[in-house]
């Protein structure tokens, strides 16, 4: 791995989506990381003066991590491919099929990985044919409870799992404030864990899952951004057969969705050790309380080590492609 | 499921001190709506959250050569340690202004602070131990309940009408406090240009409620941030005025000068500033130096009125544009307060509606308020946002309000489509309501 000081990355961080806050705390991570290993790092927001900024002084590697719209789903590296700059992570494709989570579940459950039950379900859909005719149908399909989240998103956001009837109303709403599709899913009771990918130039290793056990019900937005509030077993408290399961899936919804770099997918491990794939992340937050770190951590890595890994692999590709 | 051969690993809460903090601080969590308060630091957010003093209003030139003079003429004092209770020359300034509203204190009645926010704070640290009941109006001021929060201090909220603060709704409660067995250490009011609800007492109102105090023995809190920006140029007598052993009054130089000074104070009874004293110089030794005597040269060598005069036109201009806005955009079933002074419109949404719920799609839609969840202790205020105009230009304000009438009608239809809501809301507690103190 190259230490060379004159590397220049530009760290791309904050952004305009909902998730802005947790995008500048990864940001930052990711930038401190990187100049502990001499890189000269320079953080920029996504504005109007980004895009000339960066074609009149090009770094040797950009390292984005916006969360949320226009950072996850391909947008920004749609635009940097453009400009023929190289980026750390996935191309703008996989970013698309892995940000519409019902659209990667569905490619994963065809490679064989199972995942919970849902139906995809636009504003329009209940407003057209009638909201109770329509959860009382998801109601007898899949009972209570219920998991409601945003078809695109991260950190939780909107996500409700719904125990009665009553409720339905209230999680259904919270969810289209964030998006204007919502994903119904079984909710699958088990242990939930998360296993981050990495591919540092030989190919992608599955690194330990880090198991999530929030003091609420869900590890939602507080749960993740709060410390204390979770805790975590990095490795996860699983035997190494369902250990190396779930590791296996992970690396199968990495490749399949044509995911490079780094990627984190979560699963339930449900009651019978098979892993359920709930979603999968190209730009996985990086903060003091977050899962990536965690795993590179239980893994004796070190994160500063990885991430310069990174930025010169993600130097090496672009340039054999050029 | 147990591992199959190993130790179990240990948990990791990623917090080595958490079994060391407070009880009072488990409920200091992030929270989701608290995040997208990112969002609308950036310029492409119309914010109508934060209640940002327009700064801009004020010449940078006069402020320059205000601490120019100010160094070259006490420097050595500016820079140095000072009393606990602040400046003697600027609290002879500070009972000048008060006198405008009525108040004749003596400048030994004066405690200068580092904003009026530190004299809640020091107030509520000699008056209160956790449990102790305070009244505050309902909704009222966010900054208060989290001080009020801090102290774990309970808070009973009492009604606002029209006229602000309601007395009979004041009077119940005393009653069922008393029923209790409870005292209420204090009521906390603001009686003018009241934030958030944009509404100021009227004068036999303010009496009522210190006959009400008065003969209940519970004091008042009088906070009065806003008092001289009162758009038609009236500045309401204080409640103080009327009884200066009941009341401690608190004023600031954040919207008459500049919030990034940090200068506020209180007007106390002579035993409760003795404790007051002591109290801040256990907590910052004295109020910064340097601050208080570039106030007290501004108030000494500038016409600050006049001053007060141009911020009040800023504002005034502000509050049409946002009243014309709402009257042109909001939709049916939706009410707002018609402020006369100060820098917020209290929007009632139409029945049903949940402004905390709706704040993602606002983001989204690039506009910002503050739900009313954030002005209520206990999870109330849902169907309410606040707007503030005191930073934006006028356009973007009716842009702004544009836009929310937008995201109201989006959230309508969503209401429709699901039915009246709120029966089985999660609470959500005011901390995780509130932007920082620097959203714009």
């Amino acid at each position: 791995m190259s230490t060379d000081s004159a590397l220049r990355v530009v760290v791309l961080a904050g952004g305009l989506s909902h998730e802005r806050d947790v995008s500048v705390r990864s940001g930052r991570r990711i930038s401190e990381a990187l100049r502990n290993r001499g890189v000269d790092v320079d953080e920029r927001d996504m504005d109007i003066d980004l895009l000339p900024s960066l074609i009149a002084d090009p770094p040797d590697c950009i390292f984005p991590m916006f969360h949320g719209a226009a950072g996850e789903d391909g947008a920004i590296r749609d635009v940097l491919d453009l400009l023929k700059l190289p980026y750390v992570g996935s191309n703008p494709e996989a970013c698309r099929l892995t940000y519409d989570k019902p659209l990667a579940k569905t490619i994963v459950a065809r490679n064989g990985i199972f995942t919970p039950e849902m139906v995809v379900l636009p504003h329009e859909a209940f407003r057209e044919l009638g909201a109770g005719a329509v959860l009382d149908a998801v109601e007898k399909a899949f009972g209570f409870p219920l998991v409601i989240k945003p078809s695109k998103g991260g950190s939780a956001l909107g996500v409700s799992i719904v125990h009665t009837a009553a409720e339905l109303p209230t999680a259904m709403v919270s969810c289209f404030s964030y998006a204007d599709c919502a994903v119904i899913e079984r909710y699958i009771a088990g242990t939930e864990v998360a296993v981050s990918v990495i591919d540092l130039g030989d190919g992608p290793i599955a690194l330990p899952a880090v198991e999530i056990v929030p003091d609420g019900e869900f590890y939602d937005y507080n749960a993740r951004y709060t410390a204390g509030l979770t805790e975590f077993f990095a490795p996860a408290r699983i035997s190494d057969e369902v250990s190396q399961r779930v590791a296996d899936a992970a690396l199968t919804v990495h490749t399949i969705l044509g995911l490079t770099g780094f990627s984190r997918s979560d699963f339930i491990i449900d009651g019978e050790g098979v892993p359920q794939f709930i979603e999968a992340n190209v730009a996985p937050g990086m903060t003091e309380t977050s899962l990536l770190p965690q795993a590179i951590e239980a893994a004796g890595l070190d994160l500063s080590e990885v991430c310069l890994a990174l930025v010169n692999d993600a130097i090496e590709a672009h340039s054999a492609q050029a | 499921m147990a591992p199959q051969s190993g130790e179990s690993p240990l948990g990791n809460r990623l917090d080595p001190h958490l079994a060391r903090y407070a009880k009072r601080t488990h409920g200091m969590t992030a929270s989701e709506i608290r995040s997208l308060f990112a969002v609308a630091s950036r310029p492409e957010v119309v914010s109508l959250a934060g209640g940002m003093p327009n700064i801009a209003a004020l010449s940078m030139e006069t402020v320059t050569s205000t601490v120019a003079n100010m160094l070259a003429t006490r420097g050595q004092v500016a820079l140095q340690y000072g009393s606990g209770n602040g400046d003697q020359r600027l609290r002879e300034q500070i009972c000048e202004m008060v006198g405008l509203q009525g108040i004749a204190p003596h400048p030994d009645d004066v405690i200068v602070t580092v904003g009026s926010q530190m004299a809640l704070d020091l107030i509520t640290r000699i008056f209160c131990d956790p449990g102790d009941v305070i009244i505050a109006e309902a909704p009222s001021y966010v900054g208060a309940l989290g001080v009020f929060r801090a102290y774990q201090v309970d808070v009973e909220h009492v009604a606002m009408d029209e006229h602000g603060l309601n007395p009979e709704a004041l009077r119940e409660t005393l009653k069922t406090l008393a029923a209790q067995g409870k005292t209420p250490k204090f009521v906390y009011t603001i009686p003018t240009f009241h934030n958030p609800a944009g509404l100021s007492q009227p004068q036999d109102r303010r009496m009522e409620i210190l006959q009400i105090c008065q003969s209940a023995g519970v004091l008042i809190i009088e906070d009065d941030p806003y008092g001289l920006l009162g758009f038609d140029g009236h500045i309401p007598q204080a409640i103080r005025s009327h009884d200066s052993d009941g009341v401690i009054y608190l004023g600031s130089f954040s919207k008459t000068f500049a919030a990034g000074i940090r200068v506020g104070w209180a007007v106390a009874p002579h035993g409760v500033r003795e404790k007051l004293t002591l109290a801040a110089e256990s907590a910052v030794l004295c109020p910064p130096a340097f601050s208080q005597l570039t106030i007290s040269t501004y108030l000494d060598t500038q016409p600050w009125m006049d001053q007060i005069k141009i911020f009040r036109e800023v504002y005034r201009e502000r509050r049409d544009a946002t009243l014309e806005a709402l009257t042109q955009h909001m939709p049916e079933g939706t009410t707002w307060t018609h402020p006369t002074g100060g820098f917020y419109v209290w929007v009632t949404l139409p029945e049903g509606m949940d402004g905390t719920a709706m704040l993602p799609r606002a983001v989204t839609a690039r506009v910002a308020y503050v739900p009313g969840t954030a002005f209520y202790i206990n999870g109330d205020g849902r169907q309410s946002i606040r707007l503030s105009y005191s930073f934006p230009e006028p356009d973007r304000i009716r842009e702004g309000v544009r836009r929310l009438g937008g995201v109201i009608n989006e959230e309508l239809k969503l209401m429709h489509t699901f039915g009246t809501l709120g029966a089985a809301r999660p609470s959500v507690s005011s901390q995780g309501s509130t932007p920082g103190p620097d959203v714009v």
